[in-house]
């Protein structure tokens, strides 16, 4: 009775599955980062305004270290917060 | 030749005239200094991330400049700073992409969206389509699963 064709998996199998992460600077071909451009850093830093590890972001060193300085240039400028709560 | 960008909030007190001619002020001392201006970028006023002398918001200024030698940077870093009017500066250096970078911008190419060359989005897309074939026999491992479900089910 229970031989149902459109029914293949009891769960999703995508789910699970750790995407593989990638360095979007190299992927999309950016090569300068801005420090003038706060909602684009807005990406690289938790909601206490820390910068997130290379872990997480999935961005090669060199782009990493390139990102870094500019969320402290942009935190000089006031553009990005040192410290904060609930900042997303 | 070299090429640096300063970027300074003007105090947002003053009225806009005075904001204007402290912009042109280091402009005036740039020129004088043989510095040729690129560009001036005039953010306008914006919000502070946070306060700076008690101010919760600044007038932005950018200006690009290129210069044969960097002597003028200590003599404008030091007008900066004994200005009351200034809030907060910062000078940098920029590099060739950053110089492109700032170019593009000013043609409008780049704008919220992000900026994309054809080359390297035809190699992430190669790059996936590698990774999918080699995917493809994964799924048959969670096959079983169904057959017990129907036996749980009987």
């Amino acid at each position: 009775m229970a031989s149902r064709d459109d029914i293949k998996f009891l769960s999703n199998p995508n789910i699970g599955q750790n995407r593989k992460k990638y360095c979007r600077f190299k992927k999309y071909g950016i090569k300068h980062i801005d420090y003038k451009d706060p909602d684009f850093l807005l990406q690289f830093i938790n909601e206490q305004g820390k910068i997130l590890p290379r872990r997480i972001t999935g961005n090669s060193l060199k782009y990493q270290k390139k990102m870094a300085t500019a969320i402290k240039r942009a935190r000089h400028l006031a553009m990005l917060p040192y410290v904060t709560d609930l900042l997303k | 030749m070299l090429n640096y960008e300063v970027t300074f909030i003007v105090d947002p007190v003053l009225s806009g005239d005075e904001i204007k001619s402290t912009a042109q002020t280091y402009e005036d001392l740039l020129k004088n200094e043989g510095a040729n201006i690129t560009h001036i970028d005039e953010m306008g006023l914006r919000q502070l991330a946070y306060p700076i002398n008690k101010k919760f918001s600044g007038v932005y200024y950018s200006v690009e400049f290129s210069a044969e030698t960097g002597q003028a940077i200590p003599k404008m870093e030091l007008a900066l700073r004994r200005d009351e009017r200034i809030m907060r500066f910062l000078t940098v250096k920029l590099d060739k992409y950053g110089v492109k970078y700032n170019q593009d911008k000013r043609d409008g190419k780049i704008g919220k969206a992000k900026k994309i060359e054809k080359k390297s989005q035809n190699k992430g897309r190669d790059n996936r389509n590698s990774r999918s074939n080699q995917a493809k026999p994964a799924p048959a491992k969670p096959a079983p699963a169904p057959v017990k479900a129907k036996s749980e089910e009987e």
